[in-house]
This record gives structure tokens, C-alpha cells and sequence, in this order.
């Protein structure tokens, strides 16, 4: 496995990884124009209001792009990690693994929905699989 | 050549300066800075005492204060620093140019100097400090480090792959560049791939870093080395025995919903809207487009924003850059010859300052690999770009 480090949280961004806590891929909305934005920051851009809300996301996407780190090599052993950026249903892109798939087989326009893992590193991170939707 | 803007052609850069590139410097970051921007000074014939301004990166470990000591340099009134790493690499000329355009000094040292592969590796992964966070101007790479996106190598290719999803291009394609970026690396002493071509073969049989975007021959090397530029006003250089190169145009680029190299919010990831942003501003201010360009120096930390760049710059349209490159267009002899030293690639990775001293070469007509008829070169980095001119 290639090095992860756990997670930074700051002031801003708090309950995006309380809620990857609870179970919740959470996302940031202007209450005051209603505006949607990933990653989470404290002034909308659209009406420059400081109110904002968190919501549930729905957790599914699609894959916008994908990478498979393959140097330094994981050893031998190791399922190689996929990284994906993952465009949600709700518009916004972010940034995940994508499991129980063989490298291989992983292509842009992927249907995937997340789940949360905790990780053998000691942190617990929202992780996406190939949707259930896609498989029937 | 209706261009209005008060910068053009107010500075040039009079002398330029290196040390050797190596893997392993033996000496501390500050006595390569030093040695770097002493040769600079030699070079145009300027002394030490002359010095009143200097620009670096926010990533430089040589403080002004210590590159004044070292140089003897008297008195400074002016020095600034430009973040961003290598996408800063165009915009250190910018800060010295207006400081030379505003009388703010008169005599700029710029100066990048690193021991980038015996000391900390660029490379390598590296754990989040606890400043990581939003409003730290580090929230970029929190959001992606627990993933495992956690070298530059990996960042930038998230985004190159989509560029290669929606324009058909193969890792092959990204491989046409380096070859010749390694054939010019061939011919200059300079580099640390000297008499080391490579072929396609070679290069799609060269290991994969990021699966399906870069094998290790698409990276630029990790450097150990120093290099440093004098920027003064253009009137002063034409004086100068050695001459330089003309500032006509230099621009930095930020676009809405941009990141350092870890580009995932634009609308259309196949394009880098920082470089189109400094485009726009290049040609408007020197009244010049691109076929009035006889060679580039692209920055290429990594094979793929080779292509993406040419076509922002209206080298070529959108998804062309592969046969653009693939038709001989950016070797030496060809319609616009790229890298000429053989690139952060080829021949070393100073983080893209080398680009300019070798545009500055070609602009005197002393470049190893020298092109006939150069009039003005274009030189980028992600976030920022210059037009250069014969002084």
C-alpha cells in the first residue's frame, strides 16, 4: 500500500470529516443563495454570504478521471490502490479510492457509490465502489 | 505592434548563471545561490555593489539577508517572493521587471537554488504538517492526501488523465515529447542526460510511475544545483559586452476554482485555465501571437503539460498537441523548437529558472543547440509565462 496520511481538519471543513465519522459524505451549501461547493470554504462565491449548511450528499457519482500509483511499488500482495476523482451526482468533484475492482477494468464514466472504510493506517475515510445500480 | 503596456521592453536580463546540475551538490543551498548569482553578476559585468533588489520562491531556504552577506551586496530596496513553486518560475522576472520598471531598484538578482535530490526529494511522499487546512494555502493537498495522492507525479496525472480520455491520447504520444527532449539534452554539456538519447522503445519500456499516464521517462529529474538571472533596465544592457534578452511581456495566471497542481474543479480538466489566463495576457501586452515566436521553453515537470500548454498557447487547437509534437514541430530545425537544452527533463530540474537562462542563450545566439533567426522566445510555467526579445 502507498503511504496515507490521515486527515487535516480545520475550521472550515470540520463537518465534512465529522461526518465521514457518522457515516455521511457531507457537503457545504450557501443558505442564502443555495449555491453547492466542494472543497468546503467559508464564503459563497456566488453571494459572498458566511451562512452555510451541510447536507448528506447522495454518494454517488460518476469517474471523472482515475490513476493507479504504481512507483514506489505496494508490496507484494497488496490490492493496488485506485484513486479517482469522483464527479457526485450533486455536481461537485472529489477526490477517493475506488475499490474491490481490478485496476484493469476501471474506466472514465464509471457508475460508483461511496461507503466508508477504517483503514488498517487508523482513520476512517469515505471510499467509493462500483455501484450496485451498474452491476445488475 | 499596437501593444500599450508600460512594461514592455522597460527591462531585460543581463546576465544569467548557474552551477553545475548534479544528484549530489556536496555543498549547503546558500553557497549554491551564492555561486549561482555570482556567476550572473560575471556574466553581465555587473558588480556586487550594484545589487539593489532581489526575488525568489517562497520555497527557497537562502534568505536575502544571506545571499547579501555572502555577495557583499550593500544595501537592498527591494525584494519579494513568488509562491507556488514551479508555476512561480516566469513571475520572479515579472517582480524584477516592474521593480526595474518602477525605480524601485535598479539592479535585480533572481535566484532558485536547491538540493532537490540529496537533500528533501520533490519526489517523495511526504506527511501533512498540522497547517494543512482551509485558509492554510495548503487545503489543496488535504483533501487529497489520505487517499494516497501524495506526490507531485500523482497529482498532476489525475488530471492528465482526463486530458488523455477526452482527446484520445496514448502514454506513446507523451513519449514523442521526451525523445526529443532527450535528443536536445544530447548535445548540451550542461545536462545531466549528456550523450544519453533515448528512443521510443526505450521509453515505453521505462517503468510506470502512475498507471496509464506516466512511465518514468515522462518525469523530470530531481536536481541538485543553482541558477540566477540579473535583470536591470533594457538601456543598460545594450552596453553590455555580452548583451541579453529583452522582458516584452510577463505574466502570472490564476483562474477561478484553480489549485497548485492539483487541478480538479474546473468545468473542462483537459485544459489548464491558468495558462490560458497568461496567454491572453502575453500576446495582448506584446502585440505578438504565436507565429511570431520562434522557440518555446515549456515547462515540464512532467511530459503531459508539455501538450496541454502548446494548445492553450494556440500553438496548435485543442487535442492537436499530439500531432503537433508526433509532425517534428518542436525539434530543432522544426516549425517551433521546444526545450532546446533539453528541458526539466533532460537536462535538469532547477525548477524551470533553467528555462530561462537557456532563452536567454538562444536570444544571444550561444546556445549549444542554437536556432537560427530567433527574434523572441516564449518561456512558461504552470501559473505564469514571459515573452522574451533580442535586447
Amino acid at each position: 500500500m502507498i503511504p496515507r496520511f490521515p486527515p487535516v481538519a480545520g475550521i472550515d471543513d470540520r463537518f465534512f470529516w465529522e461526518g465521514v465519522q457518522a457515516g455521511e459524505l457531507r457537503l457545504q451549501r450557501c443558505r442564502d443563495c443555495g449555491r453547492l461547493r466542494h472543497p468546503p470554504g467559508p464564503m459563497c462565491p456566488d453571494c459572498h454570504s458566511l451562512a452555510w449548511s451541510s447536507e448528506p450528499a447522495s454518494g454517488r457519482g460518476t469517474v471523472y478521471s482515475y490513476v493507479i500509483p504504481r512507483h514506489p511499488p505496494a508490496p507484494a500482495g497488496d490490492e493496488p490502490t485506485i484513486i479517482v476523482l469522483v464527479e457526485l451526482d450533486e455536481g461537485v468533484r472529489l477526490v477517493s479510492n475506488l475499490c474491490g475492482i481490478e485496476p484493469a477494468v476501471v474506466r472514465n464514466g464509471m457508475r460508483v457509490e461511496v461507503f466508508f472504510a477504517d483503514l488498517p493506517e487508523g482513520f476512517r475515510l469515505p471510499q467509493f465502489r462500483v455501484a450496485a445500480e451498474s452491476q445488475r | 505592434m499596437s501593444a500599450t503596456s508600460p512594461l514592455r521592453d522597460r527591462a531585460a536580463i543581463a546576465g544569467i548563471g548557474q552551477t553545475e546540475f548534479s544528484k549530489r551538490s556536496g555543498r549547503s543551498e546558500l553557497q549554491l545561490a551564492a555561486e549561482a548569482a555570482r556567476a550572473a553578476l560575471d556574466d553581465a559585468g555587473i558588480d556586487a555593489s550594484e545589487v539593489d533588489g532581489m526575488v525568489t520562491y517562497t520555497l527557497d531556504s537562502t534568505n536575502e539577508i544571506e545571499l547579501v552577506r555572502s555577495l557583499g551586496v550593500p544595501e537592498l530596496t527591494f525584494y519579494a517572493r513568488v509562491p507556488y513553486g514551479g508555476g512561480g518560475t516566469c513571475a520572479v522576472v515579472l517582480q524584477a521587471a516592474m521593480a526595474v520598471a518602477t525605480g524601485a531598484a535598479n539592479v535585480v538578482i533572481v535566484y532558485r537554488a536547491f538540493n532537490e535530490r540529496s537533500g528533501r526529494r520533490f519526489g517523495e511522499a511526504r506527511e501533512l504538517g498540522p497547517s494543512a487546512t482551509v485558509g492554510s494555502g495548503s487545503a489543496w493537498i488535504g483533501w487529497y492526501m489520505p487517499y494516497g495522492l501524495t506526490t507531485p507525479a500523482l497529482w498532476a496525472s489525475l488530471q492528465f488523465q482526463r486530458y488523455m480520455h477526452d482527446y484520445g491520447v496514448t502514454n506513446a504520444d507523451f513519449g514523442r515529447y521526451s525523445v526529443v527532449c532527450r535528443k536536445h539534452a544530447a548535445t548540451n554539456p550542461d545536462a545531466w542526460f549528456y550523450g544519453k538519447p533515448i528512443t521510443l522503445a526505450d521509453h515505453q519500456s521505462s517503468r510506470w510511475i502512475v498507471e496509464p499516464v506516466l512511465r518514468l521517462l515522462d518525469c523530470c529529474q530531481e536536481s541538485d544545483g543553482g541558477v540566477a538571472l540579473v535583470v536591470t533596465r533594457r538601456e543598460r544592457v545594450r552596453d553590455l559586452r555580452r548583451g541579453g534578452a529583452r522582458i516584452v511581456a510577463a505574466a502570472q495566471g490564476v483562474s477561478f476554482g484553480g489549485d497548485i497542481v492539483t487541478n480538479y474543479h474546473h468545468d473542462d480538466l483537459a485544459r489548464l485555465p491558468e495558462m490560458a489566463v497568461v496567454a491572453r495576457k502575453l500576446w495582448r501586452d506584446s502585440g505578438l501571437g504565436p507565429d511570431d515566436v520562434q522557440a518555446a521553453m515549456l515547462y515540464d515537470h512532467f511530459s503531459p503539460i508539455v501538450f496541454m500548454q502548446l494548445e492553450e498557447l494556440g500553438f496548435c487547437k485543442r487535442g492537436e498537441a499530439r500531432d503537433f509534437i508526433a509532425g517534428g514541430n518542436v525539434e530543432i530545425g522544426g516549425k517551433l523548437p521546444v526545450n532546446t537544452h533539453g528541458g526539466l527533463l533532460g537536462e535538469a530540474y532547477i525548477h524551470g529558472l533553467n528555462h530561462i537562462t537557456e532563452a536567454v542563450r538562444q536570444l544571444r545566439g550561444t546556445a549549444v543547440n542554437q536556432i537560427a533567426g530567433i527574434e523572441h522566445i516564449v518561456v512558461t510555467a504552470g501559473m505564469s509565462g514571459l515573452i522574451l526579445g533580442r535586447a
